[in-house]
C-alpha cells in the first residue's frame, strides 16, 4: 500500500494543479495519435512490409490495423470524456428534474436524461421504484429506461467511428423518438395494477443521496479513466474479432448475397432482423463489426440499424430484472410498444437512406 | 460498527463489499458487514444506484465502487 490509495481530497495539491496540463497534455496525444494513424499504416504496410495498395491482403492488413487503432482511440475518448460530463449529473437529481412535470414534455426530458444520466442495468430496479414510487408517472420511467440501454455511449461512438457522422446522428435521434414516444404511449394504455403492487406501498425513508456532491475534479478524472478501462477490456475481444471478420469479408466474400437476401426492397428483412434481434443478448461492441461487414456486402441500412436497436434496447436479462416491477402485461406491452417502435425506424430508414 | 451493502447482487456490489472487508483489515476494526439484496429494502434507504454503503444506518456513497483509500477515509471517522 503506497500513496495510490490515499482519497484525492487530502493528497497534497501537487496532483491536483497539475491535472490541467496533464489532461491537455493526453488530449494532444490523443489527437497526433488519431490524426497519424492511417499515414503511420500506409507506411508501414505498404512502403515497410511492402504490400500492394490495391491487393486482398494488402488492404485486408491495413484495414484491419488501421480500424483497430481508431476505433480504440474513439472509445477511449469518447467515453473518458462521457464519463467526466456524466459525473454532473445523478438518478436523484434526473428524478428531481423530472418530477412534477407533464406528460409529454416530461417524456422527451426522460429520454434525454436516460443517456445523459450515469446508469448501470444493475441499477434498472431500484431506479425504477425510486421513481415510481416519488410520484415521476409510469411512462415518463419507462422512457428514461428506454433510452438508457439504447442510446449508448459504445454504439454511438462506433457507429460514427464506422458509418459516419450522419448515421450516429440518425441512430441518436431515433433512439430519443422511439424512448419518448414508446414511453408515452406505455404511460396511456397501461393502468397502475399492471405494476407490482410493492413499489407503491415502498416508504422512501432516509435522505436520498446526490452521488456527485462530493466529487473533485481528480475524482471524475479518475472515474472517467476507470470507466474507459473497464469497457475497452469489456469489449477488445468482440472488437478484435468484429474487425477482423470485417476485414476478410471486406476483401473475400460474394458482395451481392446479402443485398438478394435482406436489401432495402425486402418487406420482411426489417421484421427477421428485429425478431432475431430481441432474444439475442450482446454489447454494441460485439454487433457492430458485424453490422459492418454486413452492410458492406448489400444489406440495408435500415435493416442493420433495427437488428442494432433491438439487441441492445431489449435483451432476455433485463427483462428478467423488470419482471421483478412489472405484472407480464406490462412487461409484454413494453416489449410489443419498444419493438414495434424500432421496426419503424427500420423501415423509414430503408425508405429514405 | 455495523455495514450494509446495498445492491441487488451485480459485480459492482461484490467488488464494493470485498474492497469495503479489504478497508476494514487495513484499519484494524471490527464491523458487521451484511450485504442486503432486496429492492424494497434498498430504496428504502433512498438509494436509486447501485452498489451504496451504508455505515450505521446513514447512507454514506452510492452509485459507484470507490477506491479502497478512499473507503478508508469514508469508514474510518466513526471508528475513531
Amino acid at each position: 500500500m503506497s500513496t495510490r490509495g490515499v482519497p484525492a481530497a487530502t493528497r497534497p495539491g501537487g496532483a491536483a494543479r497539475r491535472l490541467p496540463l496533464t489532461l491537455a497534455a493526453a488530449a494532444l496525444a490523443w489527437l497526433v495519435m488519431y490524426l497519424g494513424n492511417v499515414p503511420l499504416w500506409d507506411l508501414v504496410v505498404y512502403r515497410v512490409a511492402g504490400l500492394e495498395p490495391d491487393s486482398r491482403l494488402g488492404s485486408g492488413v491495413h484495414f484491419f490495423l488501421a480500424d483497430t487503432v481508431k476505433i480504440t482511440l474513439l472509445l477511449v475518448g469518447i467515453i473518458f470524456v462521457a464519463t467526466i460530463a456524466r459525473s454532473f449529473l445523478s438518478l436523484e437529481r434526473t428524478r428531481a428534474l423530472l418530477g412534477g412535470r407533464r406528460e409529454g414534455v416530461a417524456n422527451v426530458a426522460a429520454a434525454g436524461l436516460g443517456v445523459a444520466t450515469p446508469f448501470c442495468s444493475c441499477s434498472a430496479v431500484p431506479a425504477f421504484i425510486g421513481f415510481v414510487a416519488a410520484g415521476v408517472p409510469l411512462g415518463v420511467t419507462l422512457s428514461f429506461l428506454i433510452a438508457s440501454p439504447l442510446i449508448n455511449e459504445v454504439a454511438v461512438v462506433l457507429l460514427y467511428g464506422m458509418f459516419g457522422l450522419r448515421i450516429a446522428t440518425l441512430y441518436i435521434g431515433s433512439g430519443l423518438v422511439i424512448a419518448t414516444v414508446g414511453g408515452y404511449v406505455l404511460g396511456r394504455v397501461c393502468p397502475q395494477r399492471w405494476v407490482e403492487p410493492f413499489v407503491y406501498t415502498t416508504t422512501l425513508h432516509g435522505a436520498p443521496v446526490v452521488a456527485g456532491q462530493r466529487l473533485s475534479w481528480p475524482d471524475r478524472v479518475a472515474l472517467g479513466r476507470e470507466e474507459a478501462g473497464k469497457i475497452l477490456r469489456k469489449v477488445w475481444p468482440y472488437l478484435l474479432a468484429g474487425i477482423a471478420l470485417g476485414a476478410a469479408i471486406h476483401g473475400w466474400a460474394p458482395t451481392d448475397f446479402f443485398a438478394r437476401a435482406a436489401g432495402a426492397h425486402n418487406p420482411f428483412a426489417p421484421l427477421i432482423a428485429v425478431l432475431l434481434g430481441v432474444p439475442l443478448y450482446s454489447n454494441a461492441a460485439g454487433i457492430l463489426p458485424l453490422i459492418q461487414a454486413l452492410h458492406d456486402k448489400g444489406m440495408a441500412m435500415g435493416t442493420l440499424l433495427a437488428f442494432m436497436m433491438s439487441v441492445v434496447a431489449l435483451s432476455l436479462p433485463e427483462l428478467i430484472l423488470l419482471r421483478r416491477v412489472l405484472k407480464p402485461q406490462l412487461l409484454a406491452a413494453f416489449v410489443g410498444v419498444v419493438a414495434t417502435a424500432i421496426l419503424a425506424t427500420g423501415y423509414l430508414f430503408n425508405a429514405i437512406l | 460498527m455495523q455495514i450494509k451493502i446495498l445492491g441487488p447482487g451485480c459485480a459492482n456490489c461484490h467488488a464494493l463489499e470485498a474492497r469495503t472487508r479489504e478497508a476494514l483489515t487495513d484499519l484494524g476494526v471490527t464491523a458487521e458487514v451484511t450485504a442486503v439484496t432486496d429492492y424494497p429494502s434498498i430504496v428504502g434507504y433512498g438509494v436509486m444506484s447501485t452498489p451504496a454503503l451504508v455505515v450505521d444506518e446513514h447512507v454514506v456513497l452510492a452509485g459507484r465502487v470507490p477506491s479502497r483509500g478512499q473507503l478508508r477515509g469514508l469508514l474510518a471517522p466513526p471508528a475513531a
